[in-house]
C-alpha cells in the first residue's frame, strides 16, 4: 500500500485480551513499529504481524497457545479497529499506520 | 476490502460478521440482535416466571458476566418481573478468586444486584487450599468440580432461590453433544442439551441428615442456560462492544488443556464451518428426542412442553465444575471416558482448566480401565482417530435413565448411596488422597504424556475493562 512506502516502519497499536495478555509479559497494549514490508519486501499484513509477535514481542514459549499451524489459533478473535478480521481479508489485511489490532481469547474461563 | 454495510440499518459500516448467518453488522444491530434472540429463547422455553427470584451463578468471566448483562437488560425491557441476583462460589483458593470476586462485587454494584458469596469452607470445612495441601495439586480439579456443582444448588437454596441461571453457551452444549455422542452415552447428550434441568421433588422424599450444610430443599433446584443458543465468539463480541467488565481465569492449581480437547475441536469445525456449532446443538437435541425412556426429554427443543413437562433431572455429575467424575450405576467401563471427559466440558464454562490424569471416586470400578484410559487419553490429546474406534463407539447396552436417590450422609441428589462430594470429604478427613493413587498404574503413561502435553502452568490474568 502507498502508506508503507515512505518508511521502515508502521506504528500500530496491538491489544490482547479475554486471557491472552498472559502470554504478552501480562500487557495488554503493545505500541509497535512494525516493519512496513515482510520477508519477502511485501507489504506486511496480519500473517506478518502475528508472526513479528512470536518472534520478537512474546516472550512465553508456548508459542502455541497463539498459533496453530501458522495461523491465529482457532478461538483467537482478531479484530481490526474493532471490526472482525473476517471482514477486512483475515491475514491478508494490509496494515495501516495506527490501526489498532485486537487479540482477543475465547478461550478462558467463563 | 471495502467496508461493507451493516445488513439490517444498511447505513453503519458492518463490523461483526455472525457465526450463525454470515450476517454482517454494525455495532448497534448487532447488540440488539443479540438480546433479541436471547429474550426469544427465553420467552419460548418459558423459562422465567412473573415474580420468580433467580440466582445467576456469577463468576465474574464472560459468560455469566454477559448474562447477568443481558439478563438485566431485557428484565427492564419486556418486564419479566423476575428478580435477579448474584450468586458466587468462592472455592477458597489463596489469591485467585481475589480478583474475579472483586469484579462479581463491581457487576453487582453496575447492574444493581445483590450479591452472595459462599465458600467452600462454609459448605464443606475445607477451602480448596487446604484440599490441594492434602492432595497435591494433580487431581484436586475432581473435588473443586463436584464440591462447586452443589455449591450453587446449597447456595441458592440457603437464599431461597428455586432457579439458577448458569452461562453455557453454545459452544459448551456442542462440546457436550459431541462428548456423549463419543461416549455412547445417550441419557446424558438428554440432560446435558436440555436448556432446563430440575431435580425430581421425589428426590426430596427424606428430610435430611442433621448436617448444617444441607438444607433438606437443595435437591429441588431448577437450572437453566438462557445463552445456550449463543456463540462463544458473539458471547465475547457482546462484552467487548458493550465494556462489560469480566475477568479472565485459569486454574492456578491445573494445566491449561485445549490442546486437542473436544473444545479444540470445536473451535477448529467453526474455523472451517461456522454454522456447525448450532447445527451440532441442534442435531444434539434432534438425538435426544429419540432416547429410550426420556420421555420428558424433549431436548429442550420442544416449544410446546408446558409447565414441568420439559425439565430433565439433572444428574450430580453433570456441571457446575472445573472438573467432576462419573458416578454411574450403569456403564463402569465408560466412567474412566465420561470422568476424563467431563473435566473437559466443565472446563471452559468456569474459568477452571482441568488436568487429563484426574481419576474419579473410588467406588468406580477399575475393571478394564487400562485400555479405556488410553482412549481416553488419546481422544483428549487429539489423536482420537487411532485409538478410539472401536470401543468409544461402543454404545451402552442399556440407555435408560439413571436411578436418582439421595446421598445418605448429607440428603443431596445422587445416583450412589453416598454422593461424590461425601465420598471426597470422607476421604480428605481421613487424610487420603484417594485420587493420585488410583492413578498409578493406570494408563500412566498415556497420561503423563498428556499431562506433559498441556501442561502450561499456572496463571492468573487481569483483564482490565475491554
Ligand atoms: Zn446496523
Ligand atoms: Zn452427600
Amino acid at each position: 500500500m502507498s502508506e508503507t512506502k515512505d518508511g521502515d516502519t508502521i506504528p500500530i497499536t496491538v491489544e490482547f485480551t479475554g486471557g491472552l495478555e498472559m502470554l504478552f509479559s501480562n500487557q495488554r497494549k503493545h505500541e509497535l513499529k512494525l516493519p512496513a514490508k515482510d520477508e519477502s519486501e511485501e507489504p506486511a499484513n496480519i500473517a506478518f504481524l502475528v508472526r513479528y509477535l512470536c518472534e520478537n514481542v512474546m516472550k512465553d514459549p508456548r508459542k502455541d497457545l497463539f498459533v496453530l499451524d501458522d495461523s491465529v489459533r482457532p478461538g483467537i478473535l482478531v479484530l481490526i479497529n474493532d471490526a472482525d478480521w473476517e471482514l477486512e481479508g483475515e491475514d491478508m489485511y494490509e496494515i495501516q499506520r495506527r490501526d489498532n489490532i485486537l487479540f482477543v481469547s475465547t478461550l478462558h474461563g467463563g | 476490502m471495502p467496508p461493507s454495510p451493516c445488513a439490517i440499518c444498511k447505513t453503519n459500516r458492518a463490523l461483526i460478521l455472525r457465526p450463525k448467518n454470515h450476517q454482517k453488522l454494525c455495532k448497534p444491530c448487532f447488540l440488539s440482535v443479540f438480546e433479541s434472540e436471547i429474550h426469544h429463547t427465553i420467552t419460548t422455553n418459558n423459562l422465567f416466571h412473573r415474580g420468580e427470584r433467580i440466582a445467576i451463578g456469577a463468576s465474574g468471566g464472560k459468560d455469566s458476566t454477559v448474562l447477568a448483562s443481558v439478563l438485566k437488560t431485557l428484565n427492564e425491557r419486556y418486564d419479566y418481573g423476575v428478580e435477579l441476583i448474584l450468586l458466587s462460589i468462592d472455592e477458597g483458593i489463596k489469591g485467585y478468586r481475589d480478583d474475579s470476586l472483586e469484579t462479581v462485587k463491581r457487576n453487582a454494584q453496575q447492574y444493581n444486584m445483590p450479591l452472595t458469596i459462599l465458600g467452600y469452607s462454609e459448605l464443606y470445612g475445607w477451602t480448596m487450599d487446604q484440599v490441594v495441601e492434602q492432595v497435591g495439586k494433580k487431581g484436586n480439579c475432581t473435588y473443586c468440580g463436584v464440591f462447586r456443582r452443589q455449591a450453587l444448588d446449597r447456595g441458592a437454596a440457603r437464599l431461597g432461590v428455586k432457579h439458577v441461571v448458569t452461562g453455557h453457551n453454545a459452544d459448551d452444549v456442542a462440546e457436550t453433544v459431541l462428548m456423549n455422542l463419543l461416549r455412547g452415552d445417550l441419557p446424558r447428550l438428554s440432560r446435558t442439551t436440555s436448556i432446563i434441568t430440575s431435580t425430581p421433588s421425589a428426590a426430596l422424599a427424606n428430610p435430611s441428615s442433621s448436617s448444617p450444610s444441607s438444607p433438606p430443599s437443595h435437591t429441588n433446584i431448577k437450572r437453566s442456560k438462557p445463552l445456550k443458543y449463543a456463540y462463544e465468539k458473539e458471547i465475547v463480541l457482546y462484552a467487548h462492544h458493550k465494556n462489560l467488565d469480566y475477568f479472565s481465569t485459569e486454574c492456578i492449581y491445573s494445566p491449561e488443556a485445549f490442546r486437542g480437547s473436544a473444545r479444540a475441536l470445536i473451535k477448529n469445525l467453526e474455523r472451517v464451518r461456522p454454522s456447525a456449532i448450532l447445527d451440532v446443538v441442534r442435531s444434539g437435541e434432534d438425538m435426544a428426542r429419540l432416547v429410550p425412556g426420556s420421555d420428558e426429554g424433549c431436548g429442550g427443543g420442544c416449544e410446546s412442553q408446558g409447565g414441568n413437562g420439559g425439565q430433565i433431572p439433572v444428574a450430580e455429575e453433570e456441571d457446575g465444575g472445573c472438573g467432576s467424575s462419573g458416578g454411574r450405576t450403569v456403564g463402569g467401563d465408560m466412567a474412566a471416558v465420561e470422568r476424563q471427559l467431563a473435566l473437559n466440558e466443565n472446563a471452559q464454562e468456569n474459568g477452571l482448566e482441568v488436568e487429563i490424569r484426574t481419576v474419579g471416586v473410588k467406588s468406580q470400578g477399575c475393571e478394564r480401565s487400562d485400555s479405556l484410559r488410553s482412549d481416553v487419553v488419546s481422544l483428549v490429546n487429539g489423536k482420537s482417530g487411532q485409538r478410539v474406534k472401536g470401543q468409544a463407539f461402543t454404545p451402552r447396552k442399556t440407555p435408560q435413565r439413571q436411578v436418582m436417590g439421595q446421598c445418605k450422609r448429607c440428603g443431596y441428589l445422587s445416583s450412589q448411596e453416598i454422593c461424590k462430594a461425601c465420598v471426597l470429604l470422607e476421604g480428605l478427613n481421613k487424610n487420603r488422597p484417594k485420587n493420585q493413587i488410583e492413578v498409578d498404574g493406570h494408563g500412566q503413561e498415556e497420561a503423563n504424556e498428556a499431562v506433559d502435553a498441556i501442561e502450561v502452568g499456572l496463571q492468573q490474568v487481569k483483564i482490565e475493562g475491554i
